[in-house]
């Protein structure tokens, strides 16, 4: 198999509290996956396997098909619904923060041609995401929408191999949230990622994946909930569907940029 | 409850209760001098200025040196010296405390073992150990703010969102970049937050400490002249300390604005 992520047989259990079970996947490169399914059934802890926060109790996680490093690393970009921006930083600060960790080990800040390299690849980022005029606010000064767009901004600048979106677009106003998924179908395609979302809305989940899966416990035992956990038990390809999502997603691209 | 007060206003209501105290100061000071020209318990205002004006202007013969400023300029360098150090003790233990786990356990219950001693209780101490110089001084104003201040620290610091914590993780960061530029600079604008809550208590133990052994600084002076029934220049020397807390409060409020903008929601 040559997917880019693949989970083989994973269980998460905290003591009796079996959360996932049984649960695998193989996730191809430059997919678009949402995970669908109620509240407790361990799409959050999915995502904390994949973001190397959390190891499976059983089981393998393989990415590029060595072992999933314990730890949270450069290679998996993530976006929260809240808390993803740091407050302290302007918004060319918060894109710029990746190549400051990368370039100076000690200081964590570059000065310099490398400050001015990292600045106008930033900068480039930033408009990228809708944000050119944008720069010098603090995330304080912005609403969600930009914010959200500012933490997508800041993940890419690591060019991730798998960006991981938790519920992204929850907290935002239904017409700030089509304007979100117009980018983030846009930048999908142009920047050739492999996106898992997690996500409440199931529309959301149909009309931005290419394959959504949902998790679900299989069985249920009104006794003791915590004695089964939830494994996939949908999982949907979709047919792609380019051409009609990036014609919707340029115009409501524009559209935002005029405004 | 949730009627707005402009700035005006505010000061106006804000000065009232103040006036009405100097009023009534004033009133028991002229009906007691009514009685008794030669009271020393509640001076006049012209006693009181009179007083102060020979201590700021009059070099003391025996010493050469003008008391007034000369008690000023070292309480100042010791309360500077002490909350300076203890800023510097609060960010740096802090910050290890609040954001490595490890730290956090051994050297915990340290802190919290210092922090609840009474302060002053230690002073024979820090005499003793010490002697009686400037060091033991600054040295109570340091054990008596440090712990309360590097507690709150690192409550702020391990407050902190997980989620920021993951992201700068993910982003490249190493434990110490996490610390240099995710924890540090969230930690500055709560440092000058703690300082200002610590700055009632440096002074409550630069007065006890000057009280207790030192030749000048404005605890002393007030201590001194006690015993001559002097509160004609008690009361100002308490108004001046006063006059600095809120000067150095104030200093602190606006530093806090000026460099932390982004603390301080979306205004500006």
């Amino acid at each position: 198999m040559s997917a880019l992520l693949n989970i083989s047989n994973v269980w998460v259990e905290y003591g009796d509290h079996i959360v996932l079970e049984q649960l695998s996947l193989a996730i191809e490169a430059g997919s678009f996956v949402s995970i669908v399914g109620p509240s407790g059934a361990g799409k959050t802890s999915l995502l904390r396997l994949v973001l190397g926060q959390e190891r499976p109790t059983r089981g393998t996680i393989t990415l590029d098909g060595k072992p999933m490093p314990g730890e949270c690393g450069p290679d998996r970009g993530v976006v929260f619904q809240r808390y993803s921006v740091f407050p302290h930083l302007t918004a060319l600060g918060n894109v710029m923060l990746a190549r400051d960790f990368a370039g100076a080990p000690l200081l964590a800040r570059l000065f310099g041609r490398r400050r001015a390299a990292a600045r106008t690849e930033a900068l480039a980022m930033l408009a990228a995401v809708g944000l050119a005029d944008a720069a010098n606010l603090y995330p304080a000064q912005m609403s969600g929408g930009m914010q959200q767009r500012l933490a997508i901004a800041q993940a890419l600048m690591m060019r991730p191999r798998i960006l991981l979106l938790d519920e992204p677009f929850g907290a935002l106003d239904p017409g700030i949230r089509a304007d979100m998924h117009g980018l983030i179908r846009q930048l999908w395609q142009e920047q050739q990622l492999t996106i898992i979302m997690v996500t409440h809305d199931i529309r959301e989940a149909f009309t931005l994946g290419t394959r959504v899966i949902t998790l679900d416990k299989r069985r249920h035992d009104p006794h003791a909930p915590h004695r089964y956990g939830a494994t996939a038990t949908y999982d949907l390809k979709l047919k792609p569907k380019p051409a009609i999502a990036h014609a919707a997603a340029v115009a409501v691209r524009t559209g935002t940029e005029t405004t | 409850m949730s009627r707005k007060i402009d700035r005006r206003k505010a000061f106006q209501l804000g000065a009232l209760p103040l006036l009405t105290l100097a009023i009534l100061y004033l009133i028991v000071a002229a009906v007691r001098h009514a009685e008794n020209p030669a009271d020393r318990i509640i001076p006049l205002p012209g006693a009181m200025a009179a007083a102060l004006w020979g201590l700021a202007t009059q070099p003391d013969p025996l010493t050469g040196s003008l008391l007034f400023w000369a008690d000023t300029a070292a309480s100042l360098q010791r309360l500077g010296l002490g909350i300076g150090i203890a800023m510097a003790m609060a960010l740096l233990v802090g910050l290890i405390i609040g954001a490595l786990p490890p730290a956090r356990a051994t050297l915990g219950p340290l802190v919290v073992g210092i922090a609840v001693i009474p302060p002053v209780a230690l002073l024979p101490i820090l005499f003793i150990v010490l002697g009686l110089g400037e060091t033991a001084k600054v040295a109570l104003i340091v054990i008596g703010v440090a712990p309360v201040m590097i507690r709150d620290l690192a409550g702020h610091v391990s407050a902190l969102p997980a989620e920021q914590i993951i992201k700068a993780q993910t982003l490249g960061a190493s434990s110490w970049q996490v610390i240099l530029r995710v924890a540090l600079p969230q930690a500055m604008p709560r440092l000058l937050q703690a300082t200002r809550l610590a700055l009632g208590p440096a002074f409550v133990f630069l007065i006890s400490a000057e009280a207790i052994a030192s030749d000048v600084g404005l605890g002393y002076r007030i201590f001194l002249v006690r015993r001559y029934l002097s509160m004609d220049v008690i009361i100002p020397y308490v108004a001046w300390i006063a006059l600095l807390a809120i000067a150095m409060d104030m200093a602190l409020v606006a530093a806090d604005r000026r460099l932390f903008p982004w603390a301080h929601g979306p205004r500006s």
